[in-house]
């Protein structure tokens, strides 16, 4: 007997909505919290908004960057500790800060397609509770004595050890291929595209005061859950002004010929914290009583080869924008929100410089000339990561449930639904880009059919 | 938080050395408990008139073992004192007399409830229906072992069986009413019913409590969810995790919100219309101390306490009163204080506070009236909550003695009073403070 197979078509994913946990520089409030810890809080305060208890949501996807071997299944622990039903599946992904951007896309396309009505997105890290392994040294000799029948032969491998294995290995953010740090990758890009001290700390002042701004008006109360005594970012500084970022010392690129343009103010600190984001089908979504911020149009990403040094390690989304934008006959004027991770100042401006760059826009990305101006006064309207903080994997979560509800506060923009551009950056020389529009019921610029 | 002194004088040789040298002896309250039966033990209905013979009959169809006339010996769950009758002080001996010897029989954390009318008529009629205060009141402070006594008082033209005489004869003799005593409720119309299902008076019901994160106020929520209702938990963002571990554990949701927002109401009831389809119920717990001798008071610590614990119920009232969505027998009930009737040292920002919500609540009454709504206030007296916990020891003992059940009440002794008026029996009691504070000694 034929069975009616499900029609194939596309249908609309939406951002229901959002929570995360006040940020927390590392070694602070967060200091003996666990990525479990986080998630779960980040989790439960999700639920709790939107009355989720015991609901069996279609599955959820989170990561983290920094991971312990013993997190194999963060995410399912994550939710088994939650007041979800233990019966919601759940995966954990990873691709370093684009991480919890791709959870977003990843889950919208399966809700698109028809594989799930609910599902949450998510990421964490701790750089506080960081993973520390033992040397290659002692780990051989570990595994090595593990295998070993006989006195004499375990007695035989110990005695390979010597004092230097002994010492722990932890983590860092330097790229394996090339032994740089982040920030030292891109105090390169940044002289390369000359992008002053000044430029780079008034963007910086920007990200705390509308951030700032944005706690005040209460843009909040509905996007975070406090978390043991924090009820803000601690990395917010609400009162820095220019002459204090101008004070800072260079931190990075003081070894290049050129000025030292990167400071701890105009960079991201190490940070702690989560972030959730609950997506769904219109249906679920309506059946639940449950609001329709926005729509998750379109995902791209992109990688560069920063390891011969053809392009920079954090400038992948300048080609996956274009090439995104593209796809969906849009172009930089037609965005009326972006919301750029501010890994550093300084890559936020290198991405706009490449954009506006005739040369760089013909040689590079293959167009007519530059790919664009992005008007500054539509970015980063509520702060970024300068100010909030960058805990890896939970950045884009941060970023999507932000934007989507500014996008639902802004509604039609020139008579069409407002949209929105999130763009990650990520380690590997990597970047995800993504596309959202304010929640409309119909057709809308992304839609395809078949 | 725990009462380790009532701990101590209630087991083994710690309850012997108190009965030998005098000490308080504060019993372990009879609390209530779902699926539990009304009240253990006989109820004895006393007092002439057919007010008598119809409360009797009432207490009959709820499957409780009713007496007319006392049993030498026999324990009683409870005593009704019927007095809706009086004419004349005089009217008072025979009843009240030919009871009394039935106190005996009153078994630990037993109930004794008069019904009678709100003093008016003739002076003769004012003044035994005004006995029935003192009466009752100095009644409650002979009890002992945790059984206590309060009063209905009827408004002229309501019947003893009214929903809400009913109703709330049921709350006394309930564990719901364990730190209420020597109180009255007034009923002032019929309005209300009594729920199908006693252990489910609020089901399919939308509930809004304020200052839900914590203490009293996450006590309201849970008691509100546990009798049925659907909670929505608001808090300040500040305290949003507290808030969503209470939402989570009641199936609710959690509405970050600061109530002296000038939208705060709108935003309730979108909320609550927007995500659970209706909203019946608004409890105005939230609210702030800033204690400070008045000499010493400044503009923050006064204004701060107004505008949270009055001005923001005001606004939202007003929000509320404006709504179709509130409109199907609403009701709302606020959380005032004893301080603001009898006053505090230290608390006169408070006090004004709570005395303002306890003006309110009389004067939004018939606002609310044309809706079949009503509104209340709930005055506690000293309850055990981590804000008194951190009162110094020997006035906190103090306080805590200082009432007819020596010992403080719980958060949830304040959600049961709550509850009750949440729900559809109190549909016939508006513009009412019914106090629970064991009785407190000093007040009203």
């Amino acid at each position: 007997m034929p069975v009616d197979r499900q029609p194939q078509t596309v249908r609309k994913a939406v951002v229901v909505g959002g929570n995360r946990i006040p940020f927390a520089r590392t070694g602070g409030a967060y200091t003996k919290s666990s990525n479990q810890d986080m998630l779960t809080a980040a989790l439960d305060g999700l639920i709790a908004r939107f009355g989720l208890q015991e609901e069996r949501i279609g599955e959820v996807a989170a990561g983290a960057v920094l991971k312990h071997s013993r997190d194999f299944n963060l995410t399912r622990e994550a939710v088994l500790g939650s007041a979800l039903s233990p019966e919601t599946p759940a995966y954990d992904l990873q691709q370093a800060c684009a991480t919890g951007l791709e959870t977003v896309l990843g889950l919208a396309n399966k809700i698109r397609l028809g594989q799930l009505d609910s599902a949450i997105a998510g990421g964490v890290d701790s750089a506080s509770d960081a993973p520390i392994a033992v040397s290659e040294g002692l780990r051989e000799v570990l595994l090595d004595l593990s295998r070993a029948k006989t006195l004499p032969q375990r007695l035989q491998i110990l005695a390979r050890l010597r004092p230097k294995d002994l010492a722990p290995d932890a983590p860092s953010t330097r790229e394996p291929r090339t032994g740089l740090s982040m920030g030292e990758h891109q105090a390169l890009t940044t002289a390369q595209w000359n992008i002053s001290r000044e430029a780079q700390d008034e963007l910086a002042l920007n990200s705390h005061r509308n951030l700032a701004a944005a706690y005040d008006a209460g843009f909040f109360d509905d996007l975070l859950t406090p978390y043991r005594g924090l009820t803000r970012d601690s990395n917010l500084r609400p009162d820095t002004s220019p002459e204090k970022l101008a004070s800072l010392k260079p931190v990075f690129g003081r070894s290049l010929g050129s000025e030292a343009t990167m400071t701890a103010g105009n960079s991201t600190p190490l940070t702690d914290g989560a972030s959730t984001v609950l997506l769904a089908s219109e249906d679920w979504a309506d059946a639940h009583d449950l609001p329709k911020l926005a729509t998750v149009l379109d995902g791209e990403a992109a990688a560069v080869d920063f390891v011969h040094g053809k392009d920079g390690l954090l400038m992948a989304p300048v080609f996956a924008v274009p090439r995104l934008l593209a796809r969906n006959g849009l172009t930089l004027d037609d965005i009326d929100y972006f919301e750029i991770h501010e890994a550093f100042a300084g890559t936020v401006l290198s991405t706009l410089a490449a954009w506006e760059d005739e040369k760089f826009g013909r040689e590079r990305l293959g167009l007519d000339g530059a790919f664009g101006k992005v008007d500054r006064s539509k970015l980063n309207v509520n702060g970024s990561s300068l100010a909030a903080g960058h805990p890896f994997a939970a950045t884009g979560g941060r970023i999507v449930a932000t934007l989507a509800k500014m996008l639902h506060e802004k509604g039609k923009a020139g008579g069409r639904p407002a949209l929105g551009l999130v763009s990650v950056c990520a380690a590997g020389g990597q970047g995800v880009v993504a596309l959202l529009e304010a929640y409309s019921a119909g057709t809308t610029a992304g839609d395809i059919h078949d | 938080m725990t009462d380790t002194y009532a701990r101590l004088v209630n087991h083994g040789l710690g309850r012997d050395l108190a009965r030998k040298l005098g000490l308080p002896q504060p019993a372990d309250l009879r609390r209530y408990r779902p699926g539990q039966p009304l009240i253990d033990g006989p109820v004895l209905v006393r007092g002439s008139g057919p007010g008598a013979d119809r409360i009797a009959a009432a207490l009959l169809s709820w499957g409780l073992d009713v007496r007319r006339h006392a049993v030498p010996k026999e324990r009683l769950g409870g005593i009704v004192l019927v007095l809706d009758a009086l004419e004349a002080p005089g009217d008072l001996e025979q009843p009240v007399l030919a009871a009394a010897p039935s106190l005996r029989d009153l078994a630990p954390g037993g109930r004794v409830v008069t019904v009678s009318r709100v003093p008016g008529g003739t002076p003769a009629t004012a003044a035994a229906r005004q006995g029935v205060d003192g009466l009752l009141r100095s009644l409650a402070k002979e009890l002992r072992a945790g059984a206590t006594g309060n009063g209905i008082v009827l408004a002229e033209d309501v019947s003893p069986t009214a929903p809400s005489a009913l109703g709330a004869l049921r709350f006394f003799l309930s564990g719901r009413s364990a730190f209420v005593d020597g109180q009255f409720i007034r009923v002032s119309s019929a309005e209300g019913r009594l729920p199908d299902d006693a252990d489910a008076p609020l089901a399919g019901k939308v509930a809004v409590v304020t200052g839900a994160a914590r203490g009293i106020g996450a006590a309201i929520a849970r008691t509100l969810h546990r009798d049925g209702a659907t909670v929505v938990a608001v808090d300040v963002p500040a305290a949003g995790d507290h808030l969503a571990e209470v939402a989570n554990g009641i199936h609710g949701t959690a509405l970050q919100l600061d109530i002296t927002r000038d939208d705060a109401g709108q935003r309730i009831i979108d909320h609550a219309v927007h995500r659970h389809g209706r909203l019946d119920v608004v409890v105005h717990n939230a609210g702030i101390t800033r204690d400070k001798l008045l000499v010493n008071m400044d503009q923050s610590r006064w204004g701060s306490v107004i505008n949270v614990n009055i001005a923001a119920q005001l606004r939202i009232n007003e929000a509320l009163l404006a709504s179709e969505h509130f409109r199907s027998e609403p009701r709302i009930v606020s959380v005032a204080s004893t301080s603001g009737i009898a006053g505090n040292r230290g608390q006169t920002n408070y006090a004004a506070s709570k005395g303002g919500v306890m003006g309110m609540v009389r004067a939004t009454a018939p606002l609310l009236a044309q809706h079949g709504g009503s509104i209340n206030a709930v005055a506690p007296g000293f309850i055990e909550t981590e804000m008194t916990a951190r009162i110094p020891f020997a006035t906190r003992e103090i306080a805590r003695r200082l009432n007819s059940l020596q010992q403080g009440g719980l958060p949830g002794d304040v959600a049961e009073a709550i509850s009750f008026l949440a729900g559809d029996s109190a549909g016939g009691i508006s513009g009412e403070v019914l106090r629970v504070c064991g009785q407190n000694l000093v007040g009203a």
